[in-house]
């Protein structure tokens, strides 16, 4: 379809701005949901942890006036009143740094969906380094709360982005093997590559023969997003806000975007990785039932719907768990999770080798090369 | 090479964790505490003095001020050292009533705490629960006393009124349908008294359900088990009273050592901690949660066979009847004299103290004959509690100052006063 367009745009302009403009129309493609996503996300968890905590939640603030969507609207009211906000800067803050700081924050979270494969062939772009993409982008994050805590020039901001580095050299490391175990079962840095690996039903997928990697990425996810009960570097009652004590209006609302499309990152890669992506949970046979058929089988509803359940489990978290320590979730990163991990990837080469069905039995890219 | 220094923040006033107006000036070492000093006095209101220029009914509605948790605790120190100058006692029901609201109000504190602390340390779902359950126990004060937090209810020689006859009830609005009130009306049906009793009986449910959340957490145990050790000596030595000392295994209740009302006829018994950490504390405040549930029980039992007076008949020191007051002069004159002059007290000095949620809170008073307090001291709890935080926070983080705040309990209306 894409192909179609270009051919039609290289009418009326040069091949290289149609290039651009296809390219441009996708980011927005994928932009504007994410970021209507990253809204309503913030309605859904204040009605789920509304409901997990006996009250209701926001449910004034209609959608157009329609009465049974009570609530509806409060994103929208939100995002009108942050963008009305003024955007105040400390004295003593480093200008330049503190406004900067916002950006390098979401900037990553958003890039890092140019490899995400939706579908098939739904990818932005289908690089084979996508592993080392995601794993350098998701890590770019930090940086911002890093300088939002320098530049602040505030000592609770500055101690939050303490322990946001503190934080982050804790898990980068169990999380980056917890991908190496990806990448060994897959045989591929592809993310597409390592969804077809997949293929089959609910038992094929990754989750089963990488169970403690799927935990520990995805434990070390809601650290690097610093959701509860890891939200040490914002620790509310503790440091107040932490690194973004002295942001106002868009500046917060920035930060804000940047955690909850982390939020919404981090859920879609475990599914990538471990439950794959867009496959169907059913067998091949369910296609052919009547009428639903299609989407009984594969299909970028299967990889939301998946999203979904792992942005429910983040909320859930939150609605439970005491916050932890930050020299804790270091001893947690340190003496837990790498442990288990560089055992966990011996387990997993080893199944490799002994081609132990049904996730190892066929082929797999990089084992039919070797 | 630059000198490396301490680092000094500010905590409080205005924090979220500062449980009201606490200041609390960090000298840290990274986030290690090196020392924390703890300022006091930003809700000073004068209290004390205040009470000197008031004939002594009057400066009963500032004793709820005091503990704005506890207020019917710190009311009954209050009245229980009148009574003492006065010689006099008051009837058996009214001290019944004052043992159940005693025990309210530190079912009322205990959850207030629980919530707060567990808000403190992150888990913000107790919070909302333990609220659920508070708001049956405000209804209690409304139906007595017609307010929900400051409620004026013991007065010296009783209490102000009878048990009500029936629980106020939900009523429909735009938001609540006849079926949601009928629901939350389900237990109001009878009186008051079967209100508290149904309320002691699925309580302990209720703290079940916080236990779930929290005892057996191993985020919340990683949290507070060794932070903020205090060991039984050194919490004799700085004068922790109630669940502080408890937990650090001193078993020390002024309800038992020198039961003051109707305590000592009965059944309940008091949870003493092992390590005087903050886990132990957090564990004797939930089992004296489920005990207050079980003296509430056996009050409401007794309360409902033993009708009577629940306030002396003498009009020098309580007010007649409306009736007897429109209908009889003596009455009218006693009435006047009585919201105007108030009463004298006989000169002499008392310390009355009561077992409060938060541990041993005292009125001292001197009288010099006249209708007013001649000194008014109150001794409160979180005053000795507070001055320990240097000590229980020396070496450890930062995330455990507001752990130990919240352990501590403290509430700014007491210790400022």
């Amino acid at each position: 379809m894409t192909e179609l367009l270009h051919q039609q745009l290289a009418l009326y302009m040069p091949e290289m701005a149609a290039t651009i403009a296809i390219m441009l129309l996708k980011i927005v493609v994928i932009l504007l949901p994410l970021m209507g996503c990253v809204a309503y996300l913030t309605l859904l968890e204040r009605k789920v942890i509304g409901y997990m905590q006996v009250r209701l939640g926001p449910n004034r603030v209609t959608f157009f006036g329609i009465p049974f969507l009570g609530g509806f609207g409060q994103p929208i009211a939100d995002a009108f009143k942050l963008l009305m906000k003024e955007i105040i800067i400390p004295d003593g803050a480093n200008k330049f740094l503190f406004l900067l700081a916002p950006i390098v924050a979401l900037a990553p979270a958003l890039a890092a969906w140019a490899v995400v494969p939706f579908g098939s062939e739904m990818v932005l772009t289908n690089i084979n380094a996508g592993l080392l993409y995601i794993l350098a982008l998701t890590s770019l994050g930090v940086y911002g709360i890093i300088i939002a805590g320098w530049a602040s020039n505030s000592k609770y901001a500055f101690l939050g982005a303490m322990r946001s580095a503190a934080q982050i050299v804790s898990y980068e490391i169990a999380m980056g093997f917890a991908l190496v175990g990806v990448l060994v079962a897959a045989g591929s840095l592809n993310l597409g590559d390592i969804v077809q690996a997949q293929r089959g039903n609910l038992l094929t997928w990754f989750w089963i023969p990488l169970f403690p990697l799927f935990l520990i990425y995805f434990i070390s996810g809601v650290a690097e997003t610093n959701r509860a009960p890891f939200d040490v570097s914002e620790g509310e009652s503790e440091i107040v806000a932490g690194f973004h004590v002295e942001y106002a209006g868009m500046g917060f609302a920035l930060f804000f975007l940047a955690e909850y499309a982390n939020m919404i990152l981090i859920s879609g890669l475990t599914s990538v990785m471990f439950f794959g992506g867009w496959m169907s949970p059913l067998p091949e046979s369910m296609t052919h039932v009547p009428v639903i058929g299609t989407l009984l089988g594969d299909g970028i509803h299967w990889f939301v719907f998946k999203i979904f359940l792992f942005l429910f489990l983040f909320l859930w978290f939150r609605a439970t768990f005491p916050r932890y320590r930050y020299d804790q979730i270091m001893r947690l990163g340190w003496k837990v999770f790498l442990p288990i991990t560089i055992v966990w990837i011996v387990v997993v080469a080893t199944l490799v080798v002994l081609k132990v069905p049904p996730w190892f039995a066929t082929p797999t890219l990089a084992g039919a090369g070797a | 090479m630059p000198e490396i220094r301490n680092m000094t923040l500010n905590f409080g006033p205005q924090h979220p964790a500062a449980h009201g107006v606490l200041r609390l000036v960090l000298e840290m070492d990274g986030e290690v505490i090196e020392r924390a000093d703890p300022h006091i006095g930003l809700l000073h209101r004068g209290t004390e003095k205040l009470a000197e220029s008031k004939p002594f009914n009057q400066s009963i509605g500032y004793m709820d001020r005091l503990d704005y948790v506890s207020m019917m605790c710190n009311e009954h120190a209050y009245v229980m050292a009148i009574e003492r100058l006065l010689g006099v006692t008051p009837p058996v029901r009214a001290q019944y009533i004052r043992v159940m609201f005693d025990e309210i109000t530190r079912v009322l504190n205990h959850l207030m705490w629980l919530g707060a602390h567990g808000l403190d340390i992150g888990a913000m779902t107790v919070f909302l629960y333990c609220f659920r359950e508070r708001e049956d126990l405000m209804d209690c004060y409304e139906a007595v006393s017609g307010t929900r937090m400051h409620a004026t209810y013991y007065r010296p020689g009783g209490v102000y009124r009878d048990l009500p006859d029936r629980m106020p009830q939900y009523l429909t609005s735009k938001w609540r349908t006849e079926k949601e009130a009928g629901r939350l009306n389900e237990g109001r049906q009878g009186s008051m008294l079967d209100f508290i009793e149904n309320f002691a009986d699925r309580f302990p449910a209720c703290v079940d359900e916080y236990e779930t959340l929290l005892t057996d957490n191993r985020i919340w145990k990683q949290r507070t088990v060794d932070i903020g050790i205090v060991t039984p000596e050194r919490a004799l030595a700085l004068g922790f009273t109630g669940p502080m000392l408890r937990g650090s295994g001193v078993e020390w209740d002024l309800r038992k050592k020198q039961p003051y009302e109707v305590y000592a006829d009965l059944d309940f018994d008091i949870p003493v901690g092992v390590n005087g950490d903050c886990y132990d504390r957090y564990l004797v405040r939930v089992e004296e949660m489920r005990q207050s549930a079980r003296l509430l029980k056996q009050c409401a039992q007794w309360l409902r066979q033993n009708p009577g007076p629940v306030i002396l008949d003498d009009h020098k020191l309580t007010p007649p009847t409306r009736g007897e007051m429109k209908g009889d002069m003596e009455s009218l004159i006693h009435h006047f004299k009585l919201f105007t002059e108030g009463y004298c007290v006989p000169a002499g000095e008392v310390y009355a103290a009561v077992e409060h949620p938060k541990g041993e809170f005292g009125i001292y008073l001197v009288s010099d004959g006249a209708n007013k307090p001649y000194r008014l001291k109150a001794r409160a709890p979180g005053f000795a509690h507070l001055s320990a935080m240097n000590e229980m926070v020396q070496g450890h983080m930062l995330a455990d100052v507001v752990a130990v705040i919240g352990t501590m309990d403290v509430v700014f209306g007491e210790i400022d006063r």
